[in-house]
């Protein structure tokens, strides 16, 4: 009952929202002038993943200035409500749309095919049409470089992860990271927590006390909220933030974080729909497009370690090294990928099975 | 054993933000108040919380601003469904969404800031009993005042005069009144009560619980804690059962997926739903007996008459 009355108030949120994007007063506009829409799945105040994609949406502002009028919703939820967000903003005049959550996947698609004119930009997703674009961050680049870390950091091999629900872009994240760790630590094992949504810190603090309980002196998230590294650092474990750089709430123990940065895409793309050579394309851009990037590490991590960490990070970010470099076995002992080979992009896209040393089974 | 007491332990801490915005909402409903505010007084709650106890240094001051502004929230639900009769749950479900977008606006200056840690109680020796040590020892001093709360509650509902006149005008607004009790003060009183519990509840969530504010960051417990209310039949000792059980599962199902127990992760996050609600409804199986616990005139409003 109460998740009903929940989600019921999270839409109307949503619906507060979009009600004030009708509620402007319409004002004949220049044609040249673009209004462009975010669409967000939590809060723009998040300190997380929703509050880079509106980072990126003010980049835009403030590099187009008076060429666009940009405009978020926030909090709409993933499913039916957003369809009718997108629909109301198609019709008031918006002529770019980013839908930034993966769950907006099958409305954007549907909305976007009733307005042929308006451009629509899906982050995390894979279908595509004339006028829906996708893009997204290989955030699994990431993972490798704080596998690596954590392989030097650990003193008891075990690894807390705290994810949000089990879909492949959160479990690229774990194989890349268990692969990369276990190349340190061959014996290191990694507990996966899911929380079942994106961001409820309270929750996502549960989960990371329950992973420390457990053993675990490494902190890993792909939720939105810094409250697992906040606990991390309360707790004496190392942690990696998500989506923003989340040294603040773990001064002595938060190693780095993997910060998205959606801004030079956003305006890149922007810039294209005002010159009219905007396409619908599939970007996957990661370290070495400047999409991703990790901040400084610690000054708390031992030198050997960082040392480690960086070339990881700057092999990846090269080319040298992938992070589904063969040979990758799953659990149950099949070679997934080949010695020598690289996983190709579209078994990464895909991936819903665990690498040895995740704890536990994914079932379909 | 350190698996219990960690889930244990956990489960107190999980429970308490729910406990005192929930204790708070039963005395309003015996009133005959129904205020589906409750999220919004949480989170306005934790913002004013946040800012104060990071502007001052003091976690118990950062309390009773909380506290005053969750009374706050619930004086403006009061005097729309009290004075101006407004339909009670329409003002309520506008309060909440009205506390999100506040909080949000008045949360802007603090988003990335964090709090140090609130400290545990430690007796030498005593806390370190095991099991017991820690949970009955250990805690932080909310989570007392929380317990401290239910037991004042039953006490003042069951035993005082006082408390026997709040439950008289939430059973018959009208006989009441006729008896010459001032049923519009009385409300007015328990609604500020517990607009103050739940800004307690908001502000244990962000300078105690994840001492941080993120917008939204109550995530629905507002809701948890009415449903709580409900499925206790609005006794208070039914209450702390139901919150500790509720916060039981939450923990306990994090656990069991990180031991890698065979169960889909959707079903086992379903589970402290499914229990809590479960076990109430068991207990509370006399649907006689709740419909005589339940307030007759809850969510009614009262027209003086001469």
């Amino acid at each position: 009952m109460s998740i009903k009355r929940r989600d019921f108030i999270i839409g109307a949120g949503g619906a507060v929202a979009a009600t004030s994007v009708l509620g402007m007063p319409y004002i004949a506009r220049a044609a040249d002038k673009l209004k462009a829409a975010w669409i967000l799945v939590g809060p723009s105040g998040d300190m997380g993943y929703s509050y880079q994609h509106d980072l990126g949406r003010l980049a835009v502002q403030k590099e187009l200035g008076d060429r666009v009028e940009t405009h978020k919703v926030e909090s709409v939820p993933e499913g039916a409500d957003c369809e009718r967000v997108l629909t109301q903003l198609a019709n008031q005049g918006y002529g770019l749309i980013f839908t930034t959550s993966f769950g907006y996947m099958d409305q954007t698609i549907k909305v976007a095919k009733n307005f042929p004119k308006v451009k629509f930009e899906h982050a995390t997703g894979y279908k595509r049409s004339a006028n829906v674009a996708t893009y997204n961050i290989r955030f699994y680049e990431g993972r490798t470089v704080q596998g690596t870390l954590a392989g030097h950091l650990s003193k008891s091999g075990i690894v807390g992860y705290v994810g949000s629900i089990p879909i492949p872009e959160v479990i690229m994240g774990i194989d890349a990271f268990t692969l990369a760790f276990r190349k340190i630590r061959p014996d290191g094992k990694v507990k996966v927590i899911y929380v079942n949504g994106w961001f409820d810190p309270g929750k996502e603090a549960d989960a990371a006390k329950a992973l420390i309980d457990q053993g675990a002196d490494i902190i890993c998230q792909h939720t939105d909220s810094p409250a697992p590294v906040q606990t991390a650092e309360a707790r004496g474990a190392w942690a990696f933030g998500q989506s923003s750089d989340m040294a603040k709430f773990g001064p002595t123990h938060c190693v780095t974080s993997n910060v998205d940065n959606w801004a030079p895409y956003y305006v890149e793309r922007t810039k294209m729909v005002l010159d009219g050579s905007w396409k619908s394309t599939d970007t996957w851009g990661g370290l070495a497009a400047g999409m991703l990037s990790m901040p400084t590490f610690n000054s708390h991590v031992p030198a050997a370690a960082a040392a480690d960490g960086m070339k990881a990070y700057n092999d990846v970010k090269s080319g040298a090294r992938h992070p589904f470099d063969g040979p990758v076995v799953d659990k149950s002992g099949a070679t997934k990928v080949a010695a020598g080979a690289n996983m190709p992009d579209g078994q990464i896209a895909g991936l819903n099975w665990y690498v040895q040393g995740v704890e536990g089974d994914l079932r379909s | 054993m350190h698996e219990l007491t960690a889930i244990l332990v956990s489960m107190v801490l999980s429970a308490t933000p729910l406990l005192l915005a929930a204790s708070g909402e039963l005395v309003t409903e015996k009133s005959g108040v129904l205020n589906l505010g409750v999220e919004g007084m949480m989170v306005v709650g934790a913002v004013v919380g946040f800012g104060v106890a990071f502007g001052t240094d003091s976690a118990i001051a950062g309390f009773a601003v909380a506290a005053i502004a969750g009374a706050l929230m619930a004086a403006l639900f009061a005097v729309l469904t009290l004075i101006f009769l407004a339909n009670q749950v329409a003002t309520g479900l506008a309060l909440t969404i009205f506390g999100l977008g506040l909080s949000a606006l008045m949360g802007k200056a603090y988003i990335g800031k964090t709090l140090p840690p609130v400290p545990h109680l430690h007796i030498p020796g005593i806390s370190d009993i095991p099991l017991v040590g820690p949970l009955i020892f250990g805690e932080n001093a909310m989570v007392y005042v929380s317990v401290a709360f239910v037991i004042a509650i039953a006490w003042y509902l069951s035993r005082t005069r006082s408390g026997l006149v709040l439950r008289s005008i939430g059973e018959n607004h009208d006989a009441a009144h006729a008896l010459g009790y001032p049923v519009r003060r009385i409300r007015f009183l328990a609604v500020l009560f517990g607009g103050a519990m739940s800004g307690l509840g908001g502000a244990y969530l962000s300078i105690v619980y994840t001492p941080l504010w993120t917008e939204g960051m109550t995530a629905g417990r507002g809701w948890i804690a009415l449903a709580l209310v409900v499925f206790s039949t609005w006794k208070p000792w039914r209450l702390l059962f139901g919150a500790y059980l509720f916060g039981f599962f939450s923990i306990a199902q994090l656990h069991a997926q990180g031991f890698a127990v065979p169960i889909a992760p959707e079903f086992l996050s379903m589970l402290p739903y499914l229990a809590t609600i479960l076990v109430l409804v068991i207990i509370s199986r006399d649907a006689k007996r709740i419909r005589l616990n339940a307030p007759a005139a809850l969510g009614k409003a009262f027209r003086a008459t001469a």
